[in-house]
């Protein structure tokens, strides 16, 4: 994930962070971070509650910006209403008696930002009903959707963002609050949606386990500090003991990782460790070393 | 009754009154719907109480009651605009504004000796007392009013419902909320005019609540809400000239039966009658 910004080939990474950092005051959210998202991977974003996942989407989506360091969005600084990136935001339920079908939010996603009121032609509502088709929510894309159950809405959701054709999707903890069943529907829509089409997934999560076999890259954030690289190489018992800077065993069981320390509860459901040292200058090292400028 | 209100419609007052309701209706029906999903009954009423205190002034100085109202109205909004527009910020923000502002009403009406009359006028409707002058002001404002409506439609709509992806999606969600708060301030001292500032919310939360009981799609609901506000604004006036009874009388009993009506019979079997906002079971395999 170490790549200069213009590979020989020509090709741009999707997101590259050049000795990016973002603080709020005092408080430093993420350090240093320098790494190039591959066009076409799956990055997994994992790390405790609070530590700065979602930022790191807003940076990307250009509604935060960071401290010091750079952001470069599909060959571009980061800026609002890049109709390259398409958005999934943490589940939050609809209203029940609002007034809006699914089919209203996913043609929002289209053209809602534009001024005026949407004139109905026959090729948007072909565009809207096509991502509602792909995102199998065409049963109920009529139904008022304060209605409809969550992983419904969420269906919804996915088709909103896909409705424009992004080349970058960014996604917030989009399983949260589902249960199994809608998690695993909701991750193979994304995962097909990707492999069809060659596009790039930051998928921001705070389990890694429903998506664990689709990921190429994992990004570990933890208290300011953070690694990358494979699954395989980020996800072991030395790194994140590393990284929390306290003693964490990573377990497969049944083919899902638990992750276990002493400050930390079972299973990937992190919470922020307690005694942590100071360190926010130092990256994960290893197969996410800093990039030459 | 009817030949009463025949007769009465052969004079100015009562074809201005027509003329002033239906625009001032139209208005009220769209922007309510608004009001009702950005769940803004605690600042609508908050408008309105501070246009009082605008009027109030006005009567005072001896200028135009409207153009206080409506002095009155949009720097409420502005001030709520500029010092809050946070969701959780925003309700404390209305009420410390309106109090002061209410406050502010009190002392203008007791420096203004004979306040009693255009004191009542102000605070429940006077919609048979405009002239032929304010149906062109009320006119004027209501026609710009729709104009911003459509011009931000779109964008207004998705920052609505969908605040978080609307910003992603570079919709300048705070700026609308300001905006929309300046609509507001006109479309209250329009529906000011017909069933005055304490009835206020009749024009501006019911035709919008009850159309949100009626159908799913955005647009219809619009179209429903306008349609229950020309109902009642129409049909209040009509019963107030036929029954020699204040006009809000009327406009708040017809919003009412309507809101009901859609509540408890037609909504449940448009829209179904499930309450605990489960939705219908997903379809197997997508």
């Amino acid at each position: 994930m170490t790549e200069p910004a213009v590979r020989l080939d020509g090709s741009v990474p999707a997101v590259r962070f050049d000795d990016a950092s973002l603080a709020y005051g005092d408080r430093v959210v993420w350090a240093n971070l320098s790494l190039a998202v591959e066009p076409g991977s799956f990055v997994a974003i994992l790390g405790p509650n609070g530590s700065g996942k979602t930022s790191l989407l807003r940076a990307i989506l250009g509604v935060t910006a960071v401290t010091s360091g750079r952001i470069q969005v599909l060959g571009g600084p980061p800026h609002r209403g890049n109709p390259g990136i398409g958005y999934i935001p943490q589940a939050q339920a609809f209203d029940r008696d609002l007034p809006l079908r699914g089919r209203d939010l996913v043609g929002l996603g289209l053209d809602g930002h534009r001024w005026g009121i949407a004139r109905p032609s026959r090729e948007r509502r072909a565009r809207v009903d096509a991502a509602i088709a792909a995102a199998g929510a065409s049963a109920y894309a009529d139904a008022p959707i304060g209605r409809l159950s969550g992983g419904e809405q969420q269906r919804l959701r996915v088709a909103q963002a896909l409705v424009g054709d992004p080349r970058l999707l960014l996604c917030d903890e989009p399983l949260a609050h589902l249960d199994l069943r809608y998690q695993q529907e909701v991750t193979e829509l994304i995962a097909a949606w990707q492999q069809s089409t060659g596009r790039t997934v930051l998928f921001v999560t705070h389990d890694v386990n429903p998506i664990l076999s689709i990921v190429d890259r994992v990004l570990f954030v933890v208290n300011g500090r953070w690694a990358a690289g494979t699954p395989d190489e980020v996800l072991t018992s030395a790194r994140l003991t590393d990284l929390y800077g306290s003693h964490v065993d990573v377990l497969r069981v049944h083919d899902r990782l638990l992750v276990v320390g002493d400050e930390l509860s079972s299973g990937f459901e992190l919470e922020e460790p307690h005694h942590l040292p100071e360190v926010h200058d130092e990256p994960g090292g290893g197969a996410a070393a800093g990039m030459t400028p | 009754m009817i030949d009463q209100v025949v007769r009465l419609l052969g004079y100015d007052f009562a074809q201005n009154a027509l003329a002033a309701g239906v625009v001032i209706a139209i208005v009220s029906g769209v922007v309510s719907r608004f009001v009702v999903a950005r769940n803004m009954s605690f600042g609508v009423h908050a408008l309105a109480e501070l246009g009082f205190t605008g009027a109030a002034g006005a009567v005072l100085l001896g200028v135009s009651p409207v153009g206080g109202l409506l002095t009155g109205t949009v720097l409420s909004a502005l001030l709520i605009g500029g010092l809050g527009v946070r969701l959780r910020e925003r309700d404390t923000v209305v009420g410390v504004v309106m109090a002061f502002g209410l406050g502010l009403g009190v002392l203008f009406l007791t420096l203004y000796p004979r306040y009693a009359t255009q004191a009542f006028s102000i605070l429940f409707g006077t919609i048979t007392g405009v002239n032929s002058g304010d149906v062109v002001v009320l006119v004027v404002i209501g026609a710009l009013t729709l104009v911003g409506l459509a011009v931000i439609y779109r964008p207004l709509t998705f920052a609505t419902v969908d605040p978080e992806v609307a910003a992603a999606r570079g919709v300048p969600v705070r700026a609308l909320g300001v905006a929309f708060l300046l609509i507001m301030a006109a479309a209250v001292a329009e529906a000011v005019q017909v069933v005055g500032v304490l009835l206020i919310l009749t024009l501006l939360i019911t035709p919008g609540a009850t159309a949100e009981r009626l159908t799913a799609s955005p647009g219809r609901a619009i179209a429903i809400s306008v349609g229950v506000a020309l109902l009642c604004v129409v049909g209040g006036i009509l019963l107030s000239l036929g029954a020699n009874l204040p006009v809000s009388v009327f406009v708040t009993t017809l919003s009412f039966a309507a809101y009901l009506v859609a509540r408890l019979i037609v909504g449940p079997l448009v829209l179904g009658t499930d309450r605990a906002g489960r939705g219908p079971e997903p379809v197997p395999g997508g």
